[in-house]
């Protein structure tokens, strides 16, 4: 279990002061000045050293993202994005961090865009997220009345603005690259790649776009060094990750663990445990929406980190664990997921816009057992052709679930339909 | 130049090519819906899907630049099923209405369906349907059958610069549709009907009106403007079903402008079918023969110097110099192929051409545009210099009416007292011509048809001098016809010989009884009222003013119905060819001269189109070089000096939709000026009940 003095986010849970006075207390802005001092290339290997994988759901290197900017600064002027649109059904983490410890974030984007060259950052948040956006601004004012941000932020000669750009609320807008355009004020929808970011991103400029916790650790990791961050978690799984906990567990929460931890722990030592005990799990979903789903068996034996969640078939994600027990209806569950993608499709690419919504139609038919036997095979053969053909991983993210449901409980799906045709016959 | 393998084949590419583009000059197939060639890459309809060695998933081929050593490979069981996977999605949706769609035997959903599509479907889920839109009376719209490929919005946007059309909504809801209630008001909206790959959008006047494989094609050249675009020919029978344009890099790239393309159902309204011989103050429909007999007549005896002839905006090459010869025979030498009055001097070639080309306006760095509006005149040229334009580094001023170009550019003024000073290199602009590498600019028909056009062309060609616009291997001199007939009738001196009238004159003259006999040879826009007591000959297609004024009418054949030259306004030469035969009794215009000739008693020496031809090459080489331009030296002393007039510089073109007879005949083309007010808004005033 996480020590208390290795936790970087030591307002979590809001019960103390957010504002710069409460948060300078907690250590934030501490020497930020002799962080930058010491140069670009400083922090980008001590980030690389760190081991900080991104907290998006991706899992890339921040280190390594941040040194593919280019190295010095041409016609074009750098910029960072920061991803604050925080979509994924069962995560909250960025919400807490920035309605409670948005200086942690504010000190990060400084360093990352110092690191990256870029005099502005863009916080691209949630538009649901009012109160966050409020404590966010708040925030900025504070840092930049006591000269940390704006010209010369902190005595460093680095002049570096950050502003906040509020969303619309479309899932869509958390894929970075509909999130350039729809802050360009564009339709959210992804681009191409190639070009990447890094080369041609918001305003056709060298780009950076992390998530809100890859920047907010990035202070503290400078701070404590990459030794004590690399030290932490698994090799190549290094650090502390806030998990959100949520579902039927005795108390739903967010916490701030090293990554590894066996996913039983983390749910029976932060989460009150499973409703009903351990035995009455059915089914977790370990990232959030987008993943796959474990049964329980692969509950007890995984990892929560990134590579043995992939080798179980699943993925980290945003590391937001959904707990079903077993009075769960799971057909129904990732029925109403594959609704939630075949609402949130941005209709650009032709896999996800027409695959979804007839993925969402089956997946509502055989919740009710309205389907025929082989109707799970062809389901199977649409979420593969939709996987991997669209522009963005909107269509990854549609079909996972539904692959997961499939590979783990296809049983409970026949024994659905059987049961509904069974009905049929006796009437 | 980066090399790359695909399908086993190597090729050396230009860095920044993509895969598609490789492919295609491999001549490897692959299938597309949303790219295309002449507008930005959107990726969205993920067709071109391709398997690419150490790349973990299939990539979409149109969007993915090439590397070195990439291994590309087109045709694996991974491609197939992405594909496949791609086409049962698309059809998903789609409508099953192939039987009585517009696009069927044309449509590129349904032959890739053939390549890739399942034999049933295995969706049991209803299918979405689709409001259709409200496009105006152009572009027929069936909005279910989108594949949402974005090609109309990137046309309309990037191509047309009218942004009007995007996406709305978005998942399975997405609609393609206008941002607000309005109709596509582009001059060159038709496009979007080529471009729509399947039956979305269809060709309006003409829907359900053919099957496209009931049609014959023949490649001609069009004749609704001055820049002669490509066209191809759709017939049935012997009626003109639609006319679609042709890939002709040189001249329109593959676009048309909508008087072009819709105004084909003129050519079934108001047909001069028969010779008429006007008896009594009526017209009565007579024989050949006899409507011969009544010009040899009345021509008997007449002095050549009474006699005039006035070519029309349609009028071909080999007409005009059989009447050329005819009247030489007359002994006439008043004769004048520019109907609208312009003061164009057709002793200097370079003068009247549009000397840097179509092509080459993409050249250009700097550019002046002078009583001209080329989105009305010219929409497919226009849209050349929009190109330009979005490349950057153009500069772009223009004297006249202030309206929207599609581009952005500097408004000087509106009189030609503002090209005094840049002549005089007075003014700011005349710097950046000067220190342009290639500057041009183009003076429009508006401007050389005023009581001072002369004036201004001489002020045209001083600035032209000063500023440098005359160079090595660069002539940025460029005059902006708007009729198809204009430099092939001053190519071979359809112009007042020697004591000879030009237009202006003759109505004059034929006012005050001078001149007795005038012939129309189509040509419309002449003061018909002015004429006086004068005999008129009026030889065209159409019911029009020269028709109605006629005292005898000879009914001539369309563009569409003969093999005739005509010489664009970059001075190309190009022949149209005959794709139905002529309505009635109807003839081939020089047919009808050499006829004329035996009977006034004056047989012109060819009686063969050969002859005729040949004739023409002797008249000018230009007529030599088919298909080809030909340059013209750069001379000095044309135009006039003088004073300028304080009138404000503006268009010839009143009504977009509404030039000539044949568009003026045409019903398609009279509800577009319902719908769009002719387009031309310096001669409409709006008013405050406007949006």
């Amino acid at each position: 279990m996480l020590r208390d003095s290795d936790r970087i986010f030591t307002n979590l849970y809001g019960f103390h002061d957010w504002r710069l006075a409460g948060a300078k207390a907690r250590g934030d802005w501490d020497g930020t000045k002799d962080i930058l001092a010491k140069g670009r290339d400083w922090i980008i290997d001590e980030m690389k050293n760190s081991g900080l994988r991104g907290r998006g759901g991706a899992g890339f290197p921040t280190g390594v993202k941040w040194s593919f900017m280019p190295k010095t600064e041409g016609p074009r002027p750098h910029y960072l994005v920061i991803n604050a649109d925080e979509g994924e059904p069962g995560t909250c983490k960025d919400r807490e961090m920035m309605r409670f410890d948005p200086h942690k974030l504010i000190e990060g984007a400084l360093i990352a865009s110092f690191a990256i060259g870029a005099h502005a950052a863009y916080i691209y948040i949630r538009g649901e997220f009012i109160r966050e956006a409020e404590h966010l601004n708040y925030a900025i004012d504070e840092a930049r009345a006591a000269g940390l941000l704006g010209k010369n932020a902190c005595g460093s000669g680095w002049d570096c603005e950050v502003y906040v750009h509020r969303g619309a609320g479309a899932y869509i807008c958390g894929e970075e690259s509909a999130l350039i355009e729809s802050l360009e004020g564009k339709k959210g929808q992804p681009r191409l790649k190639p070009p990447f970011p890094a080369g041609v991103g918001l305003y056709g400029c060298p780009t950076t776009v992390n998530n809100v916790e890859s920047i907010a650790v990035a202070p503290t990791i400078l701070r404590r060094g990459a030794a004590w961050f690399a030290g932490l978690g698994k090799p190549n799984n290094t650090g502390t990750k806030v998990f959100c906990i949520s579902g039927h567990v005795n108390t739903p929460c967010n916490v701030e663990e090293e990554m590894g931890i066996p996913l039983k722990d983390l749910i029976e030592k932060h989460a009150g445990g499973v409703r009903g005990g351990w035995d009455n799990l059915l089914a977790i979903i370990p990232g959030g929406s987008s993943v796959p789903m474990l049964n329980k068996q692969q509950c007890e034996e995984v990892t929560m980190d990134f590579d043995a969640l992939r080798a179980m078939r699943s993925g980290l994600g945003t590391a937001a664990v959904i707990v079903m027990d077993k009075s769960t209806d799971l057909v129904r569950g990732i029925a109403r997921l594959s609704k939630f993608y075949w609402h949130e499709s941005c209709g650009q690419c032709t896999p996800c816009r027409e695959g979804t919504g007839w993925m969402a139609r089956m997946m509502a038919r055989m919740a009710k057992g309205e389907a025929e036997l082989s109707e799970i095979d062809l389901l199977e053969e649409i979420s593969r052709q939709i996987e991997g053909h669209t522009i963005c991983a909107l269509g990854d993210a549609a079909a996972w679930p539904v692959q997961g449901l499939i590979r783990t409980f296809r049983p409970e799906m026949e024994r659905r339909i059987k049961e509904r045709l069974a009905k049929t016959r006796a009437a | 130049m980066p090399k790359l393998t695909i399908d086993g084949r190597e090729i050396e590419v230009e860095a920044g090519a993509t895969i598609i583009q490789a492919a295609d000059l491999l001549g490897i197939e692959i299938p597309r819906f949303c790219y295309h060639e002449r507008l930005a890459i959107a990726g969205n309809c993920r067709m071109c899907l391709v398997e690419v060695e150490k790349m973990p998933k299939p990539v979409a081929s149109c969007a993915m630049p090439v590397g070195e050593g990439m291994v590309v490979k087109t045709n694996t069981p991974v491609v197939r099923k992405a594909r496949q996977g791609v086409m049962e999605f698309l059809l998903l949706n789609h409508p099953l209405d192939c039987p009585i769609c517009d696009q069927g035997g044309e449509c590129d959903l349904q032959d890739q369906a053939m390549a890739y599509g399942a034999d049933k479907g295995r969706c049991q889920e209803g299918k979405r349907a689709v409001p259709d839109k409200d496009y105006g009376p152009l572009v027929q719209t069936m909005m279910t059958r989108c594949i949402q490929c974005t090609r109309c919005v990137r046309f309309i946007s990037e191509v047309a610069g009218t942004p009007v059309l995007g996406g709305l909504g978005r998942g399975e809801h997405l609609e393609i549709t206008r941002y607000v209630g309005a109709a596509v008001s582009s001059e060159l909206s038709g496009n979007l009907i080529d471009l729509c790959p399947v039956g979305a959008l269809t060709n309006k006047p003409a829907s359900y009106t053919y099957r496209s494989w009931e049609l014959k094609k023949t490649e001609s050249v069009d004749a609704m403007d001055a820049l002669c675009a490509s066209i191809r020919v759709d017939t049935r029978g012997n009626e003109v079903i639609r006319v679609l344009p042709r890939v002709n890099e040189d001249v329109n790239e593959e676009w048309l402008s909508d008087r072009s393309r819709f105004s084909v159902d003129g050519l079934k309204r108001q047909r001069l079918d028969r010779p008429y011989v006007r008896k009594d103050g009526k017209l009565v429909a007579v024989t050949w023969p006899e409507a011969l007999a009544a010009i040899a007549a009345k021509l008997k005896g007449l002095d050549g110097s009474k006699i005039a002839a006035i070519a029309g905006d349609q009028a071909d090459a080999e007409a005009m110099v059989a009447y050329k010869d005819l009247l030489a025979a007359l002994g006439s030498a008043s004769l004048d192929c520019r109907q609208d009055g312009a003061k164009l001097d057709p002793a200097v070639r370079a003068s009247y051409l549009f000397n840097s080309t179509a092509a080459g306006i993409e050249q250009a760095d700097a550019l002046l545009i002078i009583g001209s509006n080329p989105r009305k005149e010219n929409p497919v040229l226009n849209s050349r210099i929009r190109k330009r334009w979005q490349k950057g580094g153009f500069k772009v001023a223009r004297i006249g009416h202030k309206g929207d170009l599609t581009y952005k550019y500097e408004h000087l003024g509106e009189t030609a007292a503002v090209l005094k000073d840049l002549a005089e290199g007075k003014h700011p602009f005349f710097e950046t011509l000067k220190n342009a590498a290639k500057p041009a600019i183009i003076l429009g028909q508006g401007a050389l048809t005023r009581a001072d056009g002369a004036v201004i062309l001489g002020l045209a060609r001083k600035l032209a001098d000063a500023a440098g616009l005359v160079k090595d291997g660069w002539n940025g001199f460029n005059v902006l016809h708007t009729a198809a007939a204009r430099v092939g009738g001053l190519d071979l001196g359809f112009v007042p010989g020697n004591g000879g009238k030009d237009t202006d004159a003759i109505v004059a003259a034929a006012g005050k009884g001078d001149i007795q006999a005038v012939f129309l040879l189509g040509a419309d826009e002449v003061e018909m009222g002015a004429l006086g007591t004068a005999f008129v000959v009026y030889q065209g297609t159409h019911g029009d003013a020269g028709a109605h004024r006629a005292d005898v009418i000879l009914p001539g054949a369309a563009y569409t119905e003969k093999s005739a030259t005509y010489v664009n306004l970059e001075g190309r030469a190009q022949q149209t060819r005959l794709a139905v035969f002529p309505p009635g009794e109807a003839k081939e215009d020089w047919r009808i001269v050499r006829a004329l000739s035996d009977a006034l008693g004056k047989p012109l020496a060819y009686d063969s189109l050969k002859g005729v031809r040949e004739r023409l090459v002797k008249a000018s080489p230009v007529f030599a070089a088919m298909g080809e331009v030909t340059p013209a030296a750069w001379g000095a002393g044309f135009g006039a000096e003088g004073s300028v007039s304080d009138d404000a510089l503006v268009t010839n073109i009143d009504n977009f939709y509404m030039t000539d007879p044949i568009s003026r005949a045409s019903k398609t083309m009279a509800e577009c000026t319902q719908a769009f007010g002719g387009g031309c808004t310096h001669k409409h005033k709006r008013t405050g009940t406007h949006g």
